[in-house]
């Protein structure tokens, strides 16, 4: 066996890293969008005891949440070693490039994941601030639900998307989410090895299916909320 | 027809270097590149002035030596092409073109558009062989091979260790130039023996050249003069992965300096 500590920090190390930590965060935003879905409940029942579901489970939510947190520290420092070892092995750049097209899958959106991952990072703090550390039971977001005193989330998710500022920026944040997972997905295989000649095609259109239906899914929601409780429909 | 050439000069490896134009306006549709690039020489030669060097040998797309990036992509626009297999047809009349060397840190420029290239060697002599019994030689087709591995190990093989699949990578990485020397011995029964420590040495190798990391972008295979599948990345980093974590494997094994 090959010493742990010299297979992470091998080129490829970073690599199986990003998979696996990128598999971790992109099988989250799945189940993310499912859980989510429960918003197009327009009562809103749904949605809180879905919350309230979540909630109940304690320390193990916060151990889930800790790991997710993990997670996404292991994947910002793997792929910022990516990036940092792409600077030191050119340090004189091209006058001109251009893209020989064909295969290559060279494009601004897989180009720029770092650019793509830090406004998502950067969205993912402003998300936790807003939501789960947002007004609860204390500020008077409360609600009844089976007999029980609950935490109102989904008054304070329709009181954020009925401001079309919210409605705009998340809209944004979740074209760059399609982009990210775009490349992200179908990468994650190639990075573990999993790319063979048989599969590259459906997992290469699974990974666009998935990253548009993930995109519109979550775009859907505030756009949906912002018309429906602003009157619009 | 007539071109404009921005060509990058530069004395040495330790001097700046600088692009200079030069219009040509005797070439023809049907010269090749390097041909014209001869021409350009000739009119540099007879002005008193030194002429811009590049490498080529076989000027029919085996040697992998005429490398250079034309108009921002390695040997130029044509797909599946090396510089020398390149026409002028390519281009239109009085386009204006750049040609710059292959840009790498592992890759230093040695005089205009000369490129060191012996990183790649190092990578080969890391583990890029196998294991040959002495003696008479064996029949023909004594090793059984499947014909679709066979078809695969050859596809790898075609690799001419040119360096455009580094010079294309965004990230100067020379993951399909490594992993197509691998692939072409792990998917064949001759190439079993090393398997395991050729994969390690290779990989190790390339890191130790400073070439940058894979960010799955498959420029390279766009670039690749024989077209050789970033699929062959992908059973790199399987061999790899499985490799790292095998029992039987052992540090220093196959390395060159426990062989001998």
């Amino acid at each position: 066996m090959v010493r742990l500590t010299q297979l992470i920090r091998s080129s490829l190390g970073y690599k199986y890293l990003t998979g696996l930590s990128g598999l971790g965060l992109g099988l989250f935003v799945i189940a993310h969008l499912l859980g989510n879905l429960t918003l197009f409940q327009k009562e809103g029942t749904a949605f809180n005891a879905y919350a309230e579901k979540l909630q109940a489970l304690g320390p193990v939510l916060i151990l889930m949440e800790l790991g997710i947190v993990a997670v996404v520290v292991l994947h910002i420092w793997s792929t910022v070693q990516v990036t940092l070892s792409k600077r030191a092995a050119r340090p004189i750049g091209y006058e001109v490039t251009q893209s020989k097209g064909g295969p290559s899958k060279n494009t601004a959106g897989s180009r720029y994941m770092i650019v793509s991952g830090t406004i998502l990072l950067a969205f993912l703090v402003l998300h936790i601030i807003q939501f789960r550390f947002g007004p609860g039971v204390a500020e008077g977001y409360v609600t009844q639900l089976g007999g029980d005193e609950v935490r109102d989330l989904h008054r304070l998710v329709k009181e954020v998307f009925a401001d079309p500022k919210w409605v705009a920026i998340y809209t944004a944040v979740m074209i760059f989410l399609g982009f990210h997972l775009r490349h992200g997905y179908w990468s994650m295989f190639q990075s573990l090895g999993l790319m063979n000649p048989r599969w590259s095609g459906p997992i290469y259109f699974g990974a666009k299916a998935l990253a548009v239906l993930l995109s519109l899914g979550f775009i859907a929601i505030p756009i949906y909320l912002y018309m429906v409780f602003g009157g619009l429909i | 027809m007539k071109v404009t050439l921005r060509v990058w000069r530069q004395e040495s490896k330790n001097t700046q270097g600088a692009f200079e134009t030069h219009a040509l306006d005797q070439v023809k549709p049907e010269m090749s590149f390097l041909e014209m690039l001869d021409v350009l020489n000739e009119q540099l030669i007879k002005a008193g002035k030194r002429a811009v060097e590049f490498e080529s040998d076989c000027r029919e797309g085996i040697c992998g030596t005429c490398n250079m990036v034309i108009n921002g992509q390695a040997h130029g626009p044509v797909r599946g092409a090396t510089t020398c297999q390149l026409y002028l047809r390519s281009f239109q009349d009085g386009e204006t073109i750049t040609i710059e060397p292959f840009r790498a840190k592992a890759f230093p420029v040695i005089r205009d558009l000369v490129v060191d290239r012996t990183a790649l060697d190092r990578i080969i002599m890391s583990g890029g062989y196998i294991s040959v019994k002495t003696g008479p030689h064996a029949d023909a087709n004594a090793n059984l091979v499947p014909k679709d591995l066979a078809d695969r190990a050859m596809d790898a093989a075609a690799c001419i260790g040119c360096g455009a699949c580094v010079a294309a990578c965004p990230n100067a990485s020379a993951s399909l130039f490594t992993s197509a020397k691998i692939t072409q011995f792990s998917l064949l029964p001759q190439g079993q023996p090393e398997r395991k420590s050729r994969v390690i040495n290779m990989v190790n190798a390339m890191d130790k050249e400073m070439f940058g990391s894979c960010s799955n972008l498959g420029e390279c295979e766009a670039a690749c003069p024989k077209k050789i599948s970033i699929q062959h990345i992908a059973i790199m980093k399987k061999e790899y992965l499985f490799a790292a974590l095998s029992a039987d494997y052992r540090e220093g094994m196959g390395s060159s300096e426990t062989a001998g």
